[in-house]
């Protein structure tokens, strides 16, 4: 899972912020760190960090669960300026305060609950491991009865610094499993100094594991196979390599993105477009044929980059984002383009949900994310309070009346805000019962703009021909509206 | 006993996170530890998927090493075959016939290899423990394309690689799935089953 610009280890923001960190290893730990990371956040009266990776995150397990406690959930705030308020005559006097707590923590650290050591009898190989990495050692110390002590730590800043000199006082060799940066490693080489100046400490600086990407048995057993007698004698199957077709996420059958997207580049023509995106379903305009993404960076960025380029260059910008993310961070840089005089067409993709995260409800649905009712907030109302002069919306679904809009978008000066507005196709689908469509073969000149330009994934080419797939055609008929031949028809209908 | 390896791959969309859920229902149920988890891209529909399911007395980690793997069972054929690097020649492969063509070949990138010329033969040349059936057909003559994920269950359960038996299987996924579709699904998964079980009887 590689959707961050960078994997950037978050533990050393513990370090930077003074906040105890705790690291679980599997959904079990996951869940008795949260509930012990709350009270010990209240026993020091700091925030904690609970850092998981992606295969704590994205893994299931068997998790057993305590008593529910009673919520208290009604506080009354008690008044305490020179903590709260952070200007300088408080924070001088809070500095202190925070490094005493964090003393406190480091007797806390020590014999926590959630580090423990694995010892062997004269062992080959000693390690210290934290958070994902750890499950893959302990499967291969078992699997294959590895002769090595394992120093887990659950806590990992403030470090338990007694328990690692311990773990290496009388060890000759220590390997380090975390993922991505040497943060152990680095701290163990400085304990080493003082207890052990001999130990020689493997990790990534010796080039047994890389920072990059998440750890696997593989990894973990091509590193182990070099520091101890231990052969991983399993044969891969290895029949002919065929060059597959690379399969990756796409707009679903349906989508109305893929036709908003469609009819923006019809009304550019032409014309050369830049297309600023977001995150959300909709990114995914970046794939073949579409290819309506060139610019993205995180939620947001879509409106301020657009704005941007509209002041720089003389090209025609385009800044797409969903309706979800709209309410999260697409108001302000609304407001900011209208008052610094950006001229771009701003599309707010409504599909009446939040689509790719699961269809969570936000702020234009009209429920809570409890289910509850709640107040259904106007984008266009929003837009128009902001002083936007062009508001318009349109049905994608219709291709034409959705390619005029465009069109005129396109020709106003200043912010021009679209929303083409459909609900998403799988949510439709769940209400609705279309009948699939069918190339009519006869008609079809094979002119190919319906998997070229469109790029419905229910449109299959066999050779030049091209057939729908009528398992994943939802019967939406924008194919039909795109192909200039007339050729694609649904099922019993002239 | 023995830890059970799955590596599970297809296409989003298939009902690939249901099954590897209804296995890991079945497991605990029987009060085996289950370690399971997840690749998804950020598509709902069309993407790769890919889940593991390790079940075994006591399981350490998630993920399964190059040629660890106890089954592969694919969805899609050129899923399946895209995962055989974690399979050996102990692994049983179960896989689903019908093809689902990526839009890189329909946008006319790449070529859709032949199933039954190119990645069949080359998987039986290496494993006999193949069992390689067209589950959306038989999904609809139980009623409905979207129950193939339990027909693959179905055929899953005939090679009697896992700790669980049919029944139990069948139990969960009673448990796993709408109330009204229950007897639709389990049609579906007597189809697999006994569609593998006449594959596997006539080799």
């Amino acid at each position: 899972m590689h959707s961050s610009q960078n994997e950037q280890d978050n533990r050393y923001y513990s370090q930077l912020g003074n906040i105890p960190m705790l690291e679980p290893t599997t959904p079990q730990e996951a869940k008795e760190m949260v509930k012990y990371g709350f009270e010990l956040s209240e026993k020091l009266e700091l925030p904690v960090l609970v850092r998981t990776t992606t295969r704590v995150n994205h893994a299931r397990g068997v998790v057993t669960f305590g008593e529910l406690e009673e919520p208290d959930d009604k506080g009354h705030f008690e008044k305490d300026p020179a903590r709260f308020v952070a200007v300088p005559q408080n924070s001088v006097k809070n500095h202190p305060i925070l490094l005493e707590r964090m003393e406190r923590a480091e007797g806390i650290t020590e014999g926590s609950e959630f580090t423990y050591s694995i010892e062997v009898e004269n062992p080959e190989l000693h390690v210290i491991s934290s958070g994902a990495g750890f499950n893959y050692i302990m499967e291969a110390k078992e699997e294959y009865d590895l002769p090595i002590s394992i120093l887990k730590l659950g806590m990992t800043n403030p470090l338990p610094v007694k328990e690692i000199k311990d773990h290496i006082q009388g060890a000759t060799r220590v390997l380090i499993v975390e993922e991505l940066e040497p943060f152990l490693e680095e701290r163990v080489e400085a304990l080493a100094k003082e207890v052990n100046p001999e130990l020689e400490i493997y990790g990534k600086k010796s080039g047994h594991f890389s920072r990059l990407y998440e750890y696997n048995p593989d990894r973990i057993k091509a590193a182990l196979a070099e520091l101890i007698d231990f052969e991983d004698e399993t044969e891969s199957l290895r029949p002919e390599e065929y060059d597959l077709p690379s399969r990756p996420p796409s707009l679903c059958a349906g989508c109305p993105h893929r036709a908003t997207y469609h009819a923006v580049k019809e009304a550019l023509g032409d014309r050369e477009g830049v297309f600023s995106s977001d995150i959300g379903c909709y990114t995914l305009g970046v794939q073949d044929p579409l290819n309506t993404a060139d610019i993205l960076l995180c939620m947001g960025s879509s409106v301020g980059a657009a704005g941007g380029f509209s002041k720089n260059t003389d090209q025609q910008v385009f800044a797409f984002l969903g309706d979800s993310t709209f309410f999260h961070s697409g108001l302000a840089p609304l407001v900011s383009g209208v008052y610094n005089d950006h001229d771009f067409v701003y599309v707010i993709m409504d599909n009446r949900t939040t689509a790719m995260t699961g269809h969570q409800p936000h702020p234009g649905t009209g429920k809570t994310g409890m289910g509850d009712p709640a107040p259904m907030l106007s984008i266009e109302e929003l837009a128009k309070g902001a002083g936007v002069e062009f508001v318009e919306t349109v049905d994608p679904y219709d291709i034409e009346e959705t390619i005029d809009v465009f069109e005129r978008a396109i020709e106003h000066d200043g912010i021009s805000v679209v929303i083409p507005k459909h609900p998403c196709a799988l949510i439709e689908q769940r209400e609705v019962n279309w009948e699939p469509y069918q190339v009519n073969q006869e008609e079809c000149r094979q002119c190919h703009i319906c998997t070229n330009k469109f790029g419905c994934i229910a449109l299959v080419r066999e050779g030049e021909k091209v057939i729908i797939d009528e398992t994943q055609c939802v019967g939406c008929g924008q194919c039909a509206q795109v192909c200039p031949f007339d050729a694609i028809e649904q099922e019993g209908k002239e | 006993m023995k830890r059970v390896d799955l590596e599970i791959v297809g296409v989003g969309g298939q009902g690939i996170l249901t099954s590897s859920q209804v296995l890991g229902a079945a497991a605990l149920e029987k009060g085996l530890d289950v370690y399971m988890s997840e690749v998804h891209g950020m598509a709902q529909r069309g993407g790769v998927v890919v889940t593991t399911v390790k079940i075994g007395d006591e399981v350490h980690s998630p993920l399964i090493g190059k040629g660890d793997a106890d089954v592969i069972l694919g969805f899609e054929p050129v899923e399946t075959y895209r995962a055989v690097e974690q399979a050996s020649e102990k692994t049983w492969i179960v896989t689903n016939t019908q093809p689902i063509v990526p839009f890189t070949v329909s946008v006319g990138n790449k070529e859709y290899p032949s199933i039954d010329d190119e990645i069949l033969p080359s998987m039986e040349k290496t494993t006999d423990r193949l069992v390689a059936l067209n589950a959306e057909a038989l999904a609809k003559e139980a009623g409905a394309a979207i129950t193939q994920n339990i027909v693959m269950l179905g055929a899953l359960s005939a090679t009697e690689v896992l700790p669980l038996t049919k029944d139990e299987m069948m139990k969960a996924v009673e448990n796993q799935v709408p109330d009204k579709f229950i007897d639709m699904n389990l049609k579906a998964f007597r189809k697999g089953f006994d569609k593998a079980k006449e594959l596997m009887d006539s080799k």
